[in-house]
């Protein structure tokens, strides 16, 4: 859990240029991290390939606070 | 002018989308030639393309297939490495006056001419953003701005092409990912070869410069378009039409 957490933390970090400590689990990505529509599509692009896993359209467009894709992480890695 | 980059030109076997593979290929680009039907026709571009001295590959792919075009890029990416430039060019015609025209000749020319152009954004995006920059040209054509009697399925799809390189424009834009369209007018090909003497008379009158377009006159815009000469220039249609439609 907390591995998955501080993996995206760094993507997130590097990808949005934000501090580490605005990154918990409850922010928002459009709201709190600032981050527009295509911002959030690229970052799933780079969790896909971080975590080597494809996320479908339809349950990318679910995630919209760090801790939804820290959660479909958990639950579908094999 | 395109050295090291990496090209796909849709429906590139004959035509305006042969110019097009062959006048990238002449600025140094690698060109991927996609076809639908004609295979030997494809093989011989790519034989021409490698003529400039750079990389080519023919892939047969409907571009209207969400699976097919998954495949074509990927193809493409993993022999050249990278896409840097999209041609939508592949194209059909099923004229028909709209009293005449069947469901399916409506729909198989959206299919293709408008649908396709979506699919094939939709594949390249992701190796686009990836690479954070890319150019992509749509081949529509004048009539989809002025109408055309008989064509209302093609001039539907084509004025379609149109609205869609806008929004795609707008989308990417922060990207670094140009999306542009050209409008050619009558070019000179099978199809006009086959016009009789009082149809090429018709439509030369209704062009200012009293002559019809050639491919290459299409390819060396769209080279323009997909060159760091437009880097400032995005959602836009270039008419090359000889002036028919202002």
């Amino acid at each position: 859990m907390n591995e998955v957490f501080d993996k995206v933390k760094d993507i997130i970090v590097d990808k949005l240029e934000v501090e580490e400590a605005q990154v918990t689990m409850e922010a928002s990505f459009k709201d709190d991290l600032e981050a527009d529509s295509l911002d959030v599509v690229e970052l799933v692009m780079e969790l896909e390939d971080e975590f080597d896993m494809e996320i479908a359209d339809e349950e990318a467009e679910k995630i919209n606070t760090v801790g939804d894709a820290v959660n479909y992480i958990n639950s579908n890695q094999s | 002018m395109l050295n090291n980059k990496n090209a796909l030109v849709t429906g590139a076997s004959r035509g305006i989308g042969r110019a097009i593979a062959l006048e990238l290929a002449k600025q140094g680009a690698n060109v991927a030639v996609n076809f639908s039907g004609s295979e030997d026709k494809a093989e011989s571009v790519v034989e021409d393309v490698k003529q400039y001295g750079v990389q080519s590959i023919k892939i047969q792919a409907d571009v209207a297939d969400e699976t097919d075009t998954k495949a074509m890029v990927k193809d493409v990416v993993n022999e050249f490495g990278s896409l840097d430039i999209l041609v939508n060019n592949a194209g059909i015609n099923r004229d028909n006056l709209l009293m005449r025209m069947k469901e399916d000749e409506f729909d198989q020319v959206i299919d293709t001419n408008l649908k396709g152009v979506y699919q094939c954004i939709k594949a390249v995006s992701r190796q686009m953003i990836k690479q954070k920059g890319g150019r992509i040209i749509n081949v529509s054509s004048v009539v989809g701005v002025s109408g055309n009697a008989g064509q209302a399925n093609y001039t539907a799809a084509k004025a379609g092409v149109i609205g869609l390189t806008k929004s795609v424009a707008k989308e990417f834009a922060s990207r670094d990912i140009l999306v542009n369209a050209v409008a050619p007018g009558f070019i000179s090909s099978d199809m006009t070869d086959s016009l009789t003497e009082e149809q090429k008379n018709d439509i030369l009158s209704m062009i200012p410069l009293e002559k019809l377009g050639q491919p290459e006159d299409v390819a060396r815009v769209v080279r323009f378009l997909a060159s760091d000469d437009a880097n400032y220039i995005t959602g836009q249609t270039i008419h090359i039409d000889g002036g028919m439609v202002m």
